[in-house]
């Protein structure tokens, strides 16, 4: 397993130069911006990453507060299922079909909606007991790296473009702004707050800040409405060999967020080990042998 | 080509953060094995 | 059920009077807020006409000061005698004390702004071009949001190292759209510029979901040791 890390990590770089050279190179320009929109091959797919690992850490964050007891917990499973079902079957459904924008087809909100059993389930099997909450500060720390990139990106792109930094209704941006100051807020937490209950108070925090997600993107939303606002072009379709760089840029970065989630990970694991054994020394006192339980010597790289 | 100076910039900005985000990632590793060592001596 | 609101009443009551007998807080808090309106009329110009427009901003940035200052101290009496431990062992339900910790910040908050109120009134000259009554489901609704959250993340802040910065640093991002509705709706009211419709069911949206997720979560959050 740990071999696998180094060869990832080649295909990454290599995928993520052959991103840039296509963003930079190959995609043509933009008619109206120029040059300067091939920011967005940088922006969309950290933002799209950013969104995917927040989405992570809240459906561990639920599935660590649910897990606590076992009712709880089944009741949870059960919720989701149904939840999951229903979401499947409901847009194909005339009167919900009805209600879905333009341009939504249902078998694309179905799958959506699909992922949110799918994700809890995997991630419930793949990360058992304790490390659900070290998947979930990892998910939710290298989400704050790639969320702090949209923030950095996007007024740097938004600049030469419409003129200004920030438009105060750029839906967008604002709630990825929020999004980014509640998971800062979460690692706050997680920092100072004194070990026996940090994880629970984290994911009950995460929570929070998932419900809070659509009620921000409303908030701002009929504000814009109240508003005028800077015409911002764009819309509409895209350029097919835009679109493809920008799925083959999305992918590298995935493969980044990956990595940086893998070795996050094994940091949390590590950082565990040695705090367990550093309690077990002031618990036995100096001259205890310490059972060699953990893997210490082993020169984890 | 003033506009240029952007794109550059977000590219240079995108790496800058990932760059400092792994050598964060670093530190902290090297942090816990030096924790390790000092573990080893006391024994 | 009876018994969850017997023991918020009973909680609630005792709270409120042992406020009131040292008056020590709502005396500190009235005069800063006082402070806080006077600083925002020297910063920022009565007379100019964007004045009307940045009152709702102001008078809620006000209100939030105030709101956080309340409740830094909503737990602080609990911890200092062991209170917690106390009410955790007891059968009474968690939930009641969130509520009468909750409900006696609402009170408290409530009496700070209408203290605060008419000084923004007099000192801004303000008189409300829109629908006046609206302003008080967005008052009510308003505080609530703040309040709510503002408990609940005062009790998760207990144990953190620095109790009083963590609380407006986890309470200001979750409540963002709540601070939306409230000045949004409350400077639409006053330039008169439309209805504060969409806002008020905005706050009452957040009040429903947020008071949801506190009460399903207090009691974790309270025996998480």
């Amino acid at each position: 397993m740990k071999r696998a890390f180094p060869i990832l990590a080649v295909l990454t770089t290599i995928l993520l130069t052959y991103a840039s050279y296509r963003a930079l190179k190959i995609a043509p320009t933009d008619a109206l911006q120029g040059d300067v929109y091939r920011i967005i091959y940088y922006h969309v797919p950290s933002a799209w990453t950013a969104f995917l690992l927040f989405f992570v850490n809240f459906i561990a964050s639920v599935q660590y507060l649910v897990g606590t007891n076992s009712s709880t917990k089944a009741a949870g499973k059960w919720i989701v299922i149904v939840g999951g079902v229903i979401g499947a079957v409901a847009p194909f459904l005339p009167p919900v079909e009805h209600v879905l924008p333009t341009g939504m087809r249902p078998s694309a909100v179905a799958t959506t909606v699909l992922l949110i059993p799918a994700f809890y389930f995997v991630i419930g099997w793949l990360f058992p007991g304790e490390r659900l909450d070290m998947l979930a500060v990892t998910a939710a720390e290298v989400g704050v790296v790639f969320c702090t990139i949209v923030l950095v990106t996007g007024p740097v792109w938004a600049r030469p473009v419409w003129g200004i930094w920030w438009a105060p209704g750029d839906i967008r941006l604002t709630s990825t702004l929020v999004l980014w100051l509640i998971y800062v807020s979460y690692l706050v937490l997680r920092r100072f707050s004194s070990s026996a209950q940090t994880q629970t108070l984290a994911a009950a925090l995460a929570v929070f800040g998932a419900l809070d997600v659509p009620l921000v993107y409303f908030s701002i939303w009929f504000f814009r409405t109240q508003h005028p606002q800077p015409v911002i072009g764009g819309g509409g379709s895209m350029d097919p060999r835009m679109l493809e760089t920008l799925l083959i840029s999305w992918t590298a970065f995935l493969c980044l967020a990956f990595l940086l989630g893998w070795s996050r990970f094994r940091l949390e694991v590590f950082r565990r080990q040695v705090e367990e054994a550093q309690a077990l020394e002031s618990l036995l006192g100096a001259g205890a042998s310490t059972a060699p339980s953990l893997p210490l010597d082993r020169g984890s790289k | 080509m003033n506009a240029t100076k952007f794109l550059i910039a977000a590219y240079a900005a995108t790496w800058l953060i990932h760059g400092g985000y792994i050598l964060s990632l670093v530190r902290r590793f090297r942090k816990l094995r030096q924790q390790v060592k000092e573990l080893g001596k006391q024994k | 059920m009876s018994s969850l609101w017997a023991v918020t009443l009973a909680t609630l009551v005792k709270d409120v009077r042992l406020e009131w007998r040292s008056k020590d807080a709502l005396n500190s808090m009235l005069f800063f807020s006082l402070l806080v309106v006077v600083i925002f009329v020297f910063s920022f110009d009565p007379l100019a006409e964007e004045s009307r427009h940045i009152v709702g901003g102001l008078v809620w940035v006000a209100f939030l000061f105030a709101a956080i200052m309340a409740l830094n101290q909503t737990w602080a009496r609990e911890l200092r005698n062991q209170v917690l431990d106390g009410f955790r062992v007891s059968p009474a339900p968690a939930n009641a004390l969130f509520l009468a910790k909750a409900l006696g910040n609402f009170i408290f908050v409530c009496v700070l702004e209408a203290l605060m109120a008419p000084l923004f009134v007099i000192f801004y000259n303000l008189h409300v071009l829109g629908p006046a009554w609206q302003l008080i489901p967005v008052a009510l609704l308003g505080t609530w949001a703040l309040v709510v959250n503002g408990t609940f993340f005062a009790a998760m802040s207990l144990r953190t190292r620095n109790r009083e910065i963590m609380l407006p640093l986890l309470l200001f991002p979750v409540s963002v759209p709540a601070v939306i509705g409230m000045v949004a709706g409350t400077t639409t009211i006053l330039t008169g510029e439309g209805s504060a419709h969409f806002y008020i069911v905005l706050l009452l949206t957040y009040d429903v979901v947020f008071t949801t997720a506190c009460l399903t979560l207090f009691g974790t959050i309270l025996h998480a040791e």
